[in-house]
């Protein structure tokens, strides 16, 4: 399967990025390690007319602690992520999921920003940043945005981030003391999850973010709010999947996934130690 | 556009279409066939090749990405006559059947050797996760690595 034809432009900067996207507007796709992107293009499910290559933006790849949170460049691979000293001791569950992102090689080039700016509900990581209360940097052509995780995804495969913007970093709150567990059900190795689970405890506040759930990433707010008042792992957990619409495919329809999110939902909470 | 990589340490430059994927710029331009086309959707590892040391799905990326880049494929990995150990130990260990999933078995398993000298079995189990055997060989396969590892340790 080959890609329908497009204009290739290889940005060396930000800025030569941010100015193909103001020229070419929604007929412009970035394209970083493309593991999400090109699939879809190989099938002719995306078809942009310009991919705008950021994949050699080195200055977007980074890991540092920025006091009260880690910053991530966008172009960070999983692989380092993963494997990231910063990552493990401050966002232990970031480094456990990215651990089970795709595979080695999709890791080895795959990004950190990609996977999130993708908007994919079946995707792992987005789960951790609603669960971990991330934040996310958009730059465009006036400056640069902070966007709240839970603004930025916005429907299937959509996000609050405008045509000429692009996502540069991700913040992830330091937790250093938290406790956590990310939960991935699938049929076989590799597969995005059916349902998957990312679960942190911090101090005496919990997050929750459900993998496969509906059409965009969601925050399983009564699981929070049960387990803010004291409630067991079991007990916040029958309410999982409460207000969620979750899919139906081959894999499952959506009472099974209700059944799997709660029965997720309580394994994370108690690998997390609830 | 002009692409130029060096690939098992010859450099080739030819000028392709953008939307060329890696897996045909390594088997139909630069001619070098032993590198597989299996599912084609990045699920089987068949495509398997090193960027810059790291096992990548060819298959999925664009000839492009590629651009500069020091590129191994499996032709890449004998000296001459001597297989690489990789490759030995999947000799030994009779660690393939029909063969087609090879190459791209074998160039996952010498990037997963790299980032853990020593794996467990289950550890290998899990990196080579990428990649399908559908003669299900895997028990071999799995042999193989882990012979590998001891008789580099």
């Amino acid at each position: 399967m080959i890609p329908l034809g497009f204009d290739y432009i290889r940005a060396e900067s930000t800025d030569e990025a941010l100015a193909a996207l103001a020229d070419h507007g929604d007929e412009a796709k970035l394209l970083a390690g493309g593991h999400s992107l090109l699939p879809l293009m190989k099938l002719r499910l995306a078809t942009p007319a310009v991919l705008v290559d950021i994949g050699r933006l080195d200055n977007l790849s980074y890991i540092t602690d920025a006091g009260d949170h880690l910053a991530i460049g966008a172009l960070t691979r999983h692989r380092a992520v993963e494997t990231s000293d910063l990552v493990r001791s401050f966002a232990g569950l970031l480094a456990e999921a990215t651990s089970h992102v795709g595979d080695p090689q999709v890791r080895h080039i795959g990004t950190i920003g990609g996977s999130i700016a993708h908007g994919d509900p079946a995707s792992d990581l987005p789960s951790v940043l609603v669960a971990m209360r991330a934040t996310l940097v958009a730059q465009g052509p006036s400056g640069k945005r902070e966007i709240a995780v839970d603004d930025f995804f916005t429907g299937f495969l959509e996000t609050s981030l405008a045509d000429n913007e692009m996502l540069t970093e991700i913040r992830v709150p330091k937790m250093p003391d938290a406790t956590w567990g990310f939960q991935k059900f699938n049929r076989r190795a590799q597969d995005w999850a059916i349902v998957g689970v990312a679960a942190v405890v911090n101090n005496a506040s919990s997050g929750v973010g459900l993998v496969n759930m509906d059409s965009l990433p969601v925050r399983a707010a009564g699981v929070e709010a049960a387990l803010d008042a004291g409630a067991s792992a079991s007990d916040a957990a029958a309410v999982a999947a409460d207000g969620t619409n979750p899919p139906s495919d081959l894999n499952a329809g959506p009472e099974y996934r209700e059944h799997l999110a709660r029965v997720l939902t309580r394994r994370a909470l108690e690998a997390a130690g609830r | 556009m002009e692409v130029a990589v060096t690939i098992n340490g010859q450099t080739y430059s030819h000028d392709v279409e953008p939307r060329t994927l890696l897996v045909h710029y390594i088997r139909d331009t630069a001619g070098l066939t032993g590198t597989n086309i299996g599912c084609d959707t990045s699920s089987c590892g068949a495509c398997t090749v090193h960027i810059n040391g790291e096992s990548v799905k060819s298959c999925t990326m664009l000839a492009v990405q590629a651009d500069g880049q020091t590129l191994t494929t499996i032709e890449g990995l004998a000296d001459g006559d001597v297989l690489h150990p990789m490759q030995e130990s999947f000799r030994q260990c009779h660690a393939l059947q029909c063969g087609y999933c090879t190459p791209g078995m074998v160039m996952a398993a010498i990037s997963l050797l790299d980032e853990n000298p020593s794996p467990t079995e289950r550890e290998v189990r899990i990196g080579l996760e990428g990649n399908l055997c559908r003669c299900t060989g895997y028990h071999n396969i799995v042999k193989a690595v882990l012979h590998c590892a001891e008789a580099s340790a």
